[in-house]
């Protein structure tokens, strides 16, 4: 293999992403924390180095409209934004899933004002689970590159044709530099095919998109979209092994670590999960039979992996980094419960909520989870889920 | 003039890109002026709709009205929609991933999306000097939803949400200059134009399409439903409104007034107004009062094409 590992900044590893796979329409709006992307992009375009129309948009809303109206006519897609950006482009999500466009996005996990903050947690995309979009979650700098690429590729699949967002944690990892495999143009030629959008914007072939659905007609539209989101794992799964074979480097929805015979597991999703590994190692090192799972693919849900990677456990703490106010605790953590609900085999979920507005956890923070985790599985709680590391 | 019927003395094609079948109200203004304009813009274009009254007559899946590509995404985001149509065109044929040729984008809206909601993405659009045509078909309310008042409805109008009451005569704001807006952008082209007057509309919109940068077309449409006027006097009342100087006709090019038609005398707006129940509460003063504004409005206007 040729790939250069070079020491750079996450954001900057994604431009470079977007260049390799030689993006046509690159269109966002600045917000932290993750305009070190778009920067980049627009630095390539103007030294030349990436042939792509650079739109600089008034608003996150017109970011992704023009998203949409790029991708119909065939063009290859990319935009970048996080927290309230991702807001003010909610309703447009919805129209690019619903309308079969394969938009690729890096979404920089921001939290929501009010109280404003820029920092990392995962607010913003919580309240995109439901748009439609195929939602990836990258652990580290090497993940959020490759996954990147593959975004592509799983996008514009002619089984697929959804969108897809990369997430990634909002300065946890937006603005780290680490070192990533940097792989040569022609294996990403090779990798990944040109965009063959199958019915563009043309005038030789007139079609009309975004027609409106009266009642005797939206609910099978929804029903199509559902069941070809679902069907979108296969060829997402597809996708990860044909990146490792191509780059040896290799994916799955979920990742375990230091799962075997655990009895107590830990789940989480984006960056956190590094750090977790530490608290494993120690409390495996304590003697504890502990291990960590963590969820990269988050849609389409992967139930099946979920449900066969915790079976034998006895306890599966879910800590997430977004609050459903007045309701049952995370996101993560209350989909994680009712995938098992009705399994005969299964582990006691405790919920917890922590990371919120960029607060580190540190791996003996994950340790005090954990220990807190066992000790409700013991004790019970009042609480349906606890907020970690709140000072009172 | 309303004594003589519309005589055409040009040939126009006969291909429409806008089908009939649509679901559009009887007497409907701007059905007409979106047909007009699709028979000026021809085969070579890519049409970006904003939710609106048009969208929703022409596109109840399975149907569609529309001989030529067509998208609509939303409501308050045409121009964007238009701005990445545009430029994924232009890359895409450049990097030779589709044969280059010259294809309109045109993006089409009501008032309510382009005035209201869809104004700050019209004038990024605009900023960003697109090559595309927006077209803007004021109807002077929020129609498709039961006829709101936008900031495009005309002083005195009743509408369901600024209603003439014991205390109110309906709408209390004057109409918002939208070509104005749009020319302080300092675009090539921007013109008004009005179905009653169809060559001079199927030319301002061949125009707009063919200008390179940004277009602006607002046309006037006349709405039966929302206006309260019978349905056979669409044409009429259009014509109306451009010869009382409710809605005079003009271009602006490069920044140039120039009228489209010269009327050395206005007629009373009162002509214009006395046809349509949404203005039929008005008072003798309100009338006046609108006949002031009207009269002062194209004095300016008059100046600034003489300037030009």
């Amino acid at each position: 293999m040729t790939a250069q590992r070079i020491g750079i900044e996450v954001s900057r590893a994604i431009a470079i992403a977007a260049k390799l796979a030689n993006v046509d329409v690159v269109s966002a709006y600045p917000i932290t924390p993750q305009t070190h992307i778009v920067e980049d992009i627009a630095k390539l375009v103007a030294n030349g180095e990436l042939d792509a129309a650079f739109i600089p948009v008034e608003s996150e809303h017109s970011a992704m409209s023009a998203c949409l109206g790029a991708a119909a006519t065939g063009a290859r897609t990319f935009t970048a934004t996080a927290g309230q950006g991702l807001e003010l482009m909610h309703e447009v999500l919805y129209v690019a899933s619903a309308m079969r466009l394969p938009i690729v996005m890096a979404v920089a996990n921001r939290a929501l004002s009010a109280p404003l903050s820029i920092w990392g947690d995962h607010s913003d995309v919580m309240a995109a689970r439901d748009t439609g979009w195929i939602q990836i979650f990258a652990a580290n700098g090497q993940e959020t590159f490759d996954n990147v690429l593959c975004a592509f590729r799983i996008a514009e699949d002619q089984r697929v044709l959804l969108p897809v967002m990369v997430n990634l944690d909002g300065f946890h990892l937006t603005h780290m530099i680490e070192p990533i495999y940097i792989p040569e143009q022609s294996e990403v030629d090779k990798f990944l095919p040109p965009n063959q959008y199958p019915l563009p914007l043309d005038p030789d072939k007139p079609v009309t998109m975004g027609a409106f659905a009266p009642p005797d007609i939206y609910t099978e539209v929804k029903k199509a979209q559902q069941v070809n989101l679902t069907a979108a794992k296969e060829v997402i799964l597809q996708c990860w092994k044909e990146f490792g074979d191509c780059f040896d480097r290799h994916y799955s929805p979920i990742e375990g670590y230091r799962c075997k015979k655990a009895k107590v597991l830990l789940l989480t999703m984006g960056s956190f999960g590094e750090t977790a590994m530490r608290a494993v190692d120690s409390l495996r090192e304590e003697g504890k039979e502990v291990g960590l799972i963590k969820l990269l693919l988050w849609r389409p849900f992967p139930f099946e992996e979920i449900r066969r990677a915790v079976r034998h456990a006895e306890v599966l703490i879910v800590l997430d980094r977004a609050i459903s106010f007045g309701g049952p605790g995370g996101p993560v953590c209350s989909e994680i419960r009712s995938a098992l609900y009705n399994e005969d085999k299964k582990p006691r979920v405790i919920g917890f909520i922590g990371g919120l507005g960029g607060r580190d956890i540190s791996p003996d923070g994950f340790k005090q989870i954990i220990n807190r985790g066992i000790e409700i599985s013991q004790t019970g709680s009042e609480q349906e889920f606890e907020m970690f590391g709140v000072r009172e | 003039m309303e004594k003589y019927a519309l005589f055409v003395p040009k040939l126009v094609t006969e291909k429409e890109g806008f089908a009939p079948g649509h679901r559009a109200c009887v007497g409907c203004g701007e059905a007409l002026a979106v047909r007009l304009a699709c028979k000026a813009l021809g085969q070579n274009v890519i049409i970006v709709n904003a939710t609106g009254c048009m969208e929703v007559v022409s596109s109840p899946l399975p149907y569609t009205s529309w001989r030529v590509p067509w998208i609509h995404t939303l409501f308050e985001n045409a121009a964007a929609t238009a701005s990445g149509v545009e430029a994924g065109l232009k890359v895409i044929m450049r990097k030779g991933k589709r044969p280059a040729r010259e294809i309109s984008v045109v993006a089409m809206a009501g008032d309510g999306g382009t005035s209201d909601i869809g104004l700050q993405a019209l004038s990024g659009a605009l900023e960003r000097g697109h090559d595309f045509l927006y077209i803007c078909f004021d109807n002077e309310a929020y129609m498709n939803t039961g006829i709101q008042r936008s900031s495009s409805t005309p002083y005195g109008a009743s509408t369901t949400t600024a209603p003439a009451g014991k205390v109110s005569i309906g709408q209390v704001t004057w109409k918002k200059n939208m070509p104005a807006i749009a020319a302080a952008h300092d675009i090539p082209y921007v013109a008004t134009a009005c179905p009653s007057y169809p060559f001079d509309l199927m030319a301002k919109v061949a125009k707009g399409a063919a200008v390179h940068g940004p277009a602006y077309v607002h046309i006037l449409s006349v709405c039966p439903t929302g206006w309260r006027s019978a349905t056979d006097l669409t044409i009429r009342i259009g014509r109306l409104a451009v010869e009382t100087g409710m809605f005079p006709l003009y271009e602006i090019e490069n920044g140039k007034y120039k009228l489209s038609i010269d009327l050395p005398q206005l007629r009373p707006v009162k002509d214009y107004l006395k046809l349509q129940g949404r203005f039929r509460h008005l008072s003798e003063e309100t009338i006046n009062e609108i006949q002031k504004r009207v009269s002062q409005e194209y004095a300016k206007l008059k100046e600034k094409a003489a300037c030009a």
